[in-house]
């Protein structure tokens, strides 16, 4: 199992909440839309990508469990 | 522009139309009248009876779905999907299938669906009917554009003449779907027909996982489901005898720009160019550079195409493929530059407005290319047009952007030389020429709230 951040591009409004929580994996482009790293997260990164996709306003950020 | 041309017969062609069907082309276009439609009549004679397949017999329906595997069916509608992976998939779907055909053809560039349904529309509606039948499902909704008023109508009239054919299943049915280039969209399609705005939504879920009415739904293109009219009678060897080995059979190609003849031809696959611009008549300009694809595709140096051959796989190597067929020529006296601006802020307009990515990213590009147009740029202005396609590429709920960002990042590449003339010296004396590149008008020009002066009223066409 692994977790891999995913973006919903129509639910997203550009609060940037997720890349305040995120940094690491998610930074925001000229307009303040958010560019999702998707590649697998490592262990330490999943809580910290699931508190950014519990604070998005619009529930746009999902974290999804794919087998590896 | 020539709709009801004539076919590029670039083999021998039998003269009589009976069977066995002559081994040439045309195929789809044979019999295609000069006015109107072809009638019932005359489509069953042209092409004969329609093979039945029982009703609710997966045997049978498998057996059709082998039998377009084996021919090398692929999507016409520009993704190329092979249709008869997409067919077992649905059928195998959670819940009674449903086909949607979708002829919405939102590419401006782009004839040959509207040609079907205006001309040919039995042939659609046998395609949607073996569709239909092939992976059990009991309605097939074909999709017209609203705009396009003849080819609905001839469609509903079609519809109408089937009544008493024998073995009347599955039911079709005639939908007008919102105009837009993204309403063509299969998700956006599925997402109106299901009472939502013609807009793309975010999958998966895909439509042959759950589409309309939360079914399984098998969306082809009006052209696939022709080809699939054809193979149902023919079978795969005869639709093999066409085409190449990776890519078999014909396929329509809309073909515009500076030609004695534009119009929808028919071609076999593998076919070189210079053939088909032969058999429209020769070009009656020099040719600058060549649109593959519409207005998602690519952008090909004229230097190379007279060596150049109708297949994608001969396309490749300048990353362009056929797509749903355009083949769009610019001559040289056209600015190319002030064409590449005009479509790119076209495409911006056409965005659904849902992704941040393609509202903002396409009118920035749009933008950039605006100031490279006019000379007014400062900076590397290309070095802008690169970052922004990588910045949008691949951010879209659907693949507009990333079509928009093809058309844009290949003119580029293609009319380096002019994009870096006007970046220095400003706009050419054809920027101010008529666009070639065909675009409709767009909506919110129409509704631009200017004042309207007494020279404009004047020029307004009453619509009836």
């Amino acid at each position: 199992m692994s977790e891999r951040l995913r973006l919903n591009p129509i639910a997203c409004e550009a609060h940037g909440m997720c890349a305040e929580l995120l940094p690491e994996r998610i930074v925001l482009d000229e307009w303040g839309y958010p560019i999702v790293d998707e590649r697998p997260l490592s262990p330490e990164l999943v809580s910290h990508a699931q508190r950014a996709a519990q604070a998005c306003p619009t529930f746009a950020l999902l974290v999804e469990r794919r087998r590896a | 522009m020539n709709r009801h041309s004539a076919t590029a017969e670039f083999e021998p062609v039998a003269e009589s139309p009976s069977q066995p069907p002559a081994p040439g082309l045309p195929r789809l276009l044979e019999g295609v009248p000069a006015q109107g439609a072809m009638s019932l009549r005359a489509h069953l004679d042209t092409h004969g009876e329609l093979p039945p397949v029982p009703r609710r017999d997966r045997r049978a329906g498998a057996a059709l779905i082998d039998q377009i595997e084996q021919a090398g069916l692929d999507g016409r509608g520009g993704a190329g999907f092979p249709m008869a992976r997409k067919m077992r998939t649905v059928a195998a779907g959670r819940g009674r299938p449903i086909v949607v055909v979708n002829a919405t053809e939102g590419e401006p560039a782009s004839l040959k669906d509207r040609t079907l349904l205006e001309t040919l529309p039995h042939l659609v509606l046998d395609g949607a009917a073996l569709a239909a039948r092939a992976i059990g499902a009991d309605e097939a909704i074909v999709c017209v554009c609203e705009s396009a008023s003849v080819g609905s109508e001839r469609l509903a009239a079609a519809i109408a003449e089937r009544e008493h054919l024998p073995g009347r299943w599955p039911q079709i049915v005639l939908n007008t779907a919102p105009p837009g280039y993204v309403a063509g969209h299969e998700s956006a399609l599925v997402n109106h027909l299901n009472g939502g705005p013609g807009k793309p939504t975010f999958s998966p879920p895909m439509p042959f996982e759950r589409g309309v009415r939360r079914r399984p739904t098998l969306v082809n293109n009006a052209e696939t489901v022709a080809h699939l009219a054809l193979i149902a009678r023919h079978g795969s060897r005869w639709f093999r005898e066409l085409g190449l080995a990776d890519q078999p059979g014909s396929t329509l190609v809309t073909l515009s720009g500076p030609l004695a003849y534009p119009g929808v031809y028919e071609v076999e696959y593998g076919a070189s160019l210079a053939s088909l611009l032969d058999a429209a008549g020769g070009t009656t300009a020099r040719v600058r550079a060549a649109l593959f694809g519409g207005y998602a595709g690519t952008w090909v140096d004229g230097a190379c195409l007279p060596r150049l051959a109708l297949s994608d796989a001969h396309l490749a190597p300048h990353r362009a493929s056929l797509g749903a067929g355009v083949v769009l020529l610019l001559s040289e006296q056209a600015c190319p530059v002030a064409e590449t601006a005009r479509a790119t802020r076209w495409l911006a307009g056409e965005s659904a407005g849902q992704c941040g990515p393609c509202v903002h990213g396409l009118a920035a590009l749009a933008h950039a290319l605006e100031q490279v147009c006019h000379g007014r740029t400062q900076g590397d202005a290309m070095a802008r047009v690169e970052q922004l396609a990588m910045l949008i590429s691949r951010r879209g709920a659907c693949a507009h952007p990333d079509g928009a960002v093809r058309f844009a990042t290949s003119a580029s590449e293609v009319f380096a030389e002019e994009l870096a003339d006007h970046a220095r010296y400003g706009a050419c004396d054809a920027c101010a020429r008529q666009s070639e590149l065909p675009l409709p008008i767009r909506r919110s020009v129409i509704t631009a709230a200017e004042p309207v002066s007494p020279m404009r009223e004047d020029r307004t066409i009453q619509l009836p």
